[in-house]
Parts: structure tokens; sequence; C-alpha cells
């Protein structure tokens, strides 16, 4: 069939055209919620009243930010749950790599499977699983706990009481962080496999024919091989750890827990503006935690960056 | 260069003549269907109520069809708060529950029912005085009208207090009184007295307030956190907590299911509606063993309720059908019965409080005719005057009660922290 000469589209502009879906839906749902944000930071408004509503208060909302001790106080319960949850991840995550990369054969496709599962499975289903297992006094791990508690000498080691896992502000950042970990550990897995097939097999071999052991070949040869994946993987823990937000907002029913010591800023400034309708604030939060996100990449980069690398 | 604005010219000519062509196809429907169509928006169950009363709005108006727009309850207020702020998308009458409507009261995008067309202020004594006075704002607008209320009751197990030698009269006496029976139900049977120590001071803190005053700030914005009632539901709360009468368990939690489903909790403070809920899904297996009586120290409060408003951004010509439409819900005597018959919805029309269905028995409490004790409630309850920073202070002030029953924090440090905090955001 014969497409009209109306309809043709000139080799010079067919890449505008096929690049004009992405960059519309871009520029509406990224560039303009962006620009808007910032534009609100620097408002008052009361939002049920229209647009028209809003009121230039300059650095207003900044000043209260950073005045603000619950800020301050989600500020702190997000570092504690991206490094409790993060480094974890990673500790575990490369060995684990390290032992189905030079381990599994035949079932190694499966083993990968089952824990990269946990991070394709939907948010909510995983929050609502959990918070039945944490629940206090029906939850399978209190059971669990209970049961072990009669073992001798393991015994010792449990609690005697049920743990109040999600009203108890001292256990809500564990059971987050417990489940962050969960979730993430196999993503980073993948990562660590994905870097360590790259790694030459003749290091290994020369290695073995120098008379290095397994843990020799991992220490020298595996982990400064895995430098730029660590460097990749912690990035994103960083960012994804300090924007938590779906976990910890679904098992502490959205509002961040007793002494809201699961409240991650990601949730407060979600609260400041649909619960306590402060959307200036909450943007002027939203890029103070940019300015913390930027600064803490740049510091993973300075850390983890290949010697010699320019970036 | 050339090249690419010709095209551009031969990509605007298609959209052009596409978009033309649409619009014709629109127009011909509309003129083949001069239907006008009423959006109503809503979350459960007031979307059953409203769709029940179609059938009823069809035979007034044949014309005009009814959209009804269901959300659950969060989504439902996070989208009207969109909707209002950006003017799109408004449906021509929203449900607002009472602590929304609060916020959505002191911004300007809720139509005044004051002024005319509407006039609401004649029906004024049709409605229960507090729910009335809930729908207007600090500046005398009544911004929506009240579809249901939500008395406050006392439900408890009558065979838990029975096992403990307890009455009613025990119970209700005093808020003192309550907690001594508490005791004694707990060293009885092993059942809490009830679910989390924070029912009992959200209650206490809302007796004594003065006529003008909010429950957390006063009308000049000055935080009343540290006043005696805050301090007695506090040292009220504590006493529950160590005397360890609460479950520690927060409302609508799995465990809160279970305790009335297993017995475990003696007595719960709620709206009326929650027999309702305990009969349908929550504990019906306890048919029969509750029973409702009026607060403790002859306390009244409200528990939830449900209002429809007008955004101002509908169009004109919807206004005066979205206002017979609230009126057909808020002022129709059966439809008012209906929902209180088919949802537990009470009603807010006073007319509907002389219906025999008010004397009928409960055969979950046994029996017992409790519409009356909440009937009697509902005329006793007084309006709070709300503040934009209600939400926040309900959550600080929970937050320091949690650190004085579980950390043992001195309660005249944890109001004046409360304070603090209020002062800070209490002008923003």
């Amino acid at each position: 069939m014969k497409i009209p000469a109306l309809l043709r589209i000139s080799p010079a502009m067919a890449p505008y055209v096929f690049l004009s879906p992405f960059v519309l839906l871009f520029l509406v749902f990224g560039v303009f919620p962006l620009l808007f944000s910032l534009y609100l930071a620097f408002q008052t408004w009361e939002p049920t009243s229209g647009l028209e509503a809003m009121k230039f208060v300059g650095l207003d909302n900044f000043a209260f930010a950073l005045q603000d001790d619950w800020f301050w106080k989600s500020l702190k319960n997000t570092g504690w749950l991206a490094i409790v949850s993060g480094v974890p991840q990673h500790l575990v995550a490369i060995p684990l790599a390290y032992f189905i990369h030079s381990s599994f054969k035949g079932l190694r496709n499966a083993v990968v499977g089952a824990y990269f599962m946990p991070y394709i499975t939907s948010t909510v289903a995983i929050a609502i699983l959990f918070s039945s297992l944490f629940s206090t006094d029906y939850g399978l791990i209190n059971v669990g706990l209970q049961m072990m508690s009669h073992v001798p000498v393991l015994g010792w080691l449990m609690p005697q009481n049920p743990v109040d896992w999600l009203n108890d502000p001292d256990n809500i950042k564990p059971a987050i962080s417990m489940i962050v970990f969960w979730r993430y550990v196999g993503f980073n897995v993948v990562l660590y496999l994905a870097a360590l097939q790259t790694i030459p097999k003749d290091i290994y071999e020369a290695a073995t024919m120098d008379g290095a052991g397994r843990l020799q070949q991992f220490w020298f040869i595996t982990l400064p091989s895995l430098k730029p994946m660590i460097f990749f993987g912690v990035t994103l823990s960083v960012i994804g750890g300090l924007q938590l937000f779906e976990e910890p907002f679904i098992l502490t029913g959205g509002r961040g827990g007793s002494d809201q010591a699961g409240m991650t800023t990601a949730i407060y400034l979600y609260r400041m503006a649909f619960d306590f309708n402060d959307f200036g604030a909450a943007s002027a939060m939203s890029w103070l935690l940019f300015i913390v996100v930027a600064l803490l990449t740049w510091l993973t980069n300075r850390l983890f960056r290949p010697r010699g690398a320019s970036v | 260069m050339r090249c690419w604005l010709f095209h551009s010219w031969k990509i605007l000519v298609v959209l052009s003549l596409t978009g033309l062509a649409l619009h014709k196809a629109q127009a011909g429907q509309a003129d083949a269907l001069p239907r006008q169509t009423l959006i109503v928006a809503a979350y459960p169950a007031v979307d059953e109520i409203v769709k029940a009363n179609i059938p009823l709005w069809k035979r007034l108006h044949p014309d005009v069809d009814i959209k009804v727009v269901s959300r659950q309850f969060t989504d439902h207020h996070t989208a009207m708060t969109t909707a209002l702020s950006t003017s799109f998308y408004l449906p021509d009458v929203m449900a607002l529950e009472v602590g929304y409507l609060g916020r959505f009261s002191q911004g300007g995008g809720l139509e005044d029912l004051s002024l005319q067309p509407y006039g609401i202020k004649r029906f004024e004594s049709r409605y229960v005085p507090y729910a009335f006075k809930q729908a207007t704002n600090n500046k005398g607008a009544v911004v929506a009208a009240p579809g249901d209320i939500g008395p406050g009751t006392l439900l408890y197990r009558t065979d838990l207090l029975k096992q403990a030698g307890v009455s009613e009269q025990d119970l209700t006496l005093s808020w003192e009184s309550y907690v001594t029976a508490g005791i004694k139900i707990k060293a009885a049977t092993g059942a809490y007295l009830l679910a989390h120590a924070r029912d009992m001071k959200d209650i206490v803190i809302r007796t004594g307030v003065k006529p003008g005053d909010g429950l957390y700030f006063d009308s000049q914005s000055n935080v009343l956190v540290t006043s005696p009632r805050f301090v007695r539901a506090f040292e009220l709360a504590r006493m529950v907590r160590q005397q360890k009468l609460d479950a520690k368990v927060i409302a609508w939690s799995n465990e809160w299911s279970e305790g009335f489903k297993r017995g475990t909790i003696a007595t719960q403070m709620s709206g009326a509606w929650l027999s309702g809920h305990m009969n349908n899904w929550l504990a019906p297996s306890t048919r029969g063993l509750w029973r409702a009586s009026q607060l403790p120290e002859h306390s009244f409060a409200a528990f939830g309720g449900t209002f429809f408003a007008i955004p101002k951004g509908v169009q004109a010509a919807h206004k005066q059908l979205a206002w017979e439409f609230i009126q057909m819900m808020t002022l129709n005597r059966e439809v008012q019965l209906s929902a209180f018959k088919t949802q537990d919805a009470f009603p807010a029309l006073i007319e509907t409080y002389d219906a025999p269905f008010f004397e009928l028995p409960i055969e979950f409490l046994g029996g017992q005719k409790a519409r009356v004790i909440w009937r009697e409630a509902a005329k006793n309850i007084t309006a709070i005057a709300i503040h934009k920073q209600d939400a926040f202070a309900d959550e600080v002030i929970n937050t320091e009660l949690d650190k004085v029953l579980d950390r043992g924090k001195d309660i005249k440090v944890a109001l004046a922290d409360a304070q603090r905090l209020l002062h800070q955001r209490a002008f923003r």
C-alpha cells in the first residue's frame, strides 16, 4: 500500500517525529512538575481555593522547613533506613552473587529468579503481607520467635513477650529495613552477577596457577573488578534509600507510625501537602531533599569512582 | 528548515481536519441526545446511597442523568483537593467527610450555600444543629449541607460486664468510674477495657471546650493544648495504661477486629455506625453480646459525618441542578431514612427523628432500642470550631501521648513540647 504524499515523513524529520512522544510526555510529566514544584516552593497556597490563590512568600517555606523538628526527624529516619537497609544489601549481594556465579550451573537462572522475585512483586502486596506477618498477637514472625524461645540456649536470645513491631517506635525502623533489604537484595545480586560475567576467566586461571585460594581470588580479583558496579549499585541505593516511600507508607498506615519513627522525608513531604495542606512547605522540603540526594550522590562518586576516571 | 516547516504545515492540516471531523461527530451526538449529566463524586458507602436514589432523581428530572464517580475514601479527598486546586475534572456535587470539610471550608473553592439562589439558611432548623455549624466556616459561609452524622456512643460487652459484676452506670458515671470498672473487668475476665488509651483521650479533650474555641486552637490561633482538659485526658490515659487496661491496638487494624471477635476488648467508643460494621463483618459472631450507652460522664461527641458541597468552578447551568440534588439527599425524609436503614448513615435531618424505625430493637445489640440513645446524643453534640492545623495538631498530641504512655514522659513537659511545635505552625 502506498502512503499518501501528505502523510509521508522525510528522513530529516523522522527523528523528531519519532522522538516527539517521549519528549512530549517528559515535558508534561517530568519537566513541568519539577518547575511547578520549584515555583510552589516560593509560594503560600490554599489549594482548595484554586491556582489564583498562590501568594509569593520568598524563602519563608525554606526557612520554615529548616526550623521544622519533624523535617529533621524525617531526614534522620531516612538516613537510618537508607544505611541499615542499604549497606547489608551490598554486603550480602556481592558474596551471594559470587557464590551463585561460581557454584550454580544449571539451576543458576532459577536461583537468581527466586532472589529477584521480591523486586518485581507489587509493593502494596508485600507491605500488606508483611503487616500481617508483623502482627503483634497473631503474626507469624512473633509466633516463630515464641516457638524458638522454647529451644534450649536459643530461647535465651528470644524476646519473652510478643514484639510490637509496627507500633513501638523502637521496632518500626528495623521492621521496615528488613523488608527493604529482602526486597532489593535480589536486584543487587543481578547487578553483580552481570558484572562478574565481564571478568575474564584467564585472570582466575592465572591466579589459580599462582596458588591463590578462592577467598584470595575473591578479595584480590573479584572485588576490585566489581568496583565500577559497586559504585553504580551504591548510587542507586543512596538515591532509592533517600526517596523511600511505599514500604513505610503502607506499613504505617500512611502516617509514619508511632512517634513518626517510620516517617521518611518522602512520606513527610506527601503528608505536608495532602494531609496538612501545606503545598508550599512540601515543595521547599522536596528541593532540600534533592540537595541532600545530590550531595550524597556526589560523595558516593568521590568514594567509589575508579581511579583516574574523570567523572 | 524549509522542509521541516513544510511538514509541520502538513501535520497541522491533518490534525485540524481530524479535529474538525471529531467535533462534528460530537456535535451530531449532542444534537441527538439533549441530555444533561450531573456528576457526583463520593466515597463508600455514600456512593451506594447516591446510587440507590437515582430512580427517585430520575422521576423528578427525567432528562438529567446522574454519574457517580466513586473512589476510596482517601483517594476521593485527594482527588477533590486536586480538582479544586486546578478547576479541572470538578464534579457538580462532592461528598466530603467532616474531617476534610474543615480544610476545604477554609479555602474559597466551594459555593456559599447561604447565598442566593441556594439560601440554605431557611432550612437550618431542619438539620441537626451541630452538623449545620460544622458546615459553616469562620467567615459565616455555609459551604456544604449535612448528609449524615456520627453520634458518639459507648459499645460494651454485656457478658464481660456481668462476669465482672460491673453495671452500665459504673462504666458511664464518670471517667474515673469508667477506669475503675475497667480494673474489675480486667481482673475478672482478662479482657482489656478499651482498644487504645488514645480513644479515651480523644473524647476527654472534647469536653469543656469553650464556645468559639476549637479543639487545639482558639479563635485567635492561640494554642490550647496545655489547658486542663488536655492535662486530665493525658492523666486518665496514663492511668489506663498503668493499669494495663488498653490493648494498645489501633482502630481498623487486624488486632482490633480480632479483639472484638475473641472478646478481649470489653468496650469501644465510636460513632453509632460501628455497631453496623460489627454486625456485618467485624464481629458478627458476637451478635447479642453488645449493648450501647451514652459516652461516660455525659460526654457527647461526633464521630464522622458526610456533607455535600458544590464547587465554585462548576458550570453555572449545573449549579441549580446540583443544589436540587443536594436538597433531595439531605432534606428528603425518605431518602435520609432509607440511607439509615441500609447503610447505617445516621440522619442529619431532624424531621426523621420521630420515625418508628428509631424505636425498633437492634438484634446485634440484644434487642436494645439503641437508636433512641443515639438520637439523644445527636441533639446534644456541640460543634467545635475548626482550625486549618487541626490534622497536624491531632498528630502532635497523639505523638506526645505515646511518649507519655510508652516512655514515661512527664505530662506537663509533653504538652509544653506539643504547644511549642503547634505554635510554630498556628499562623501558617
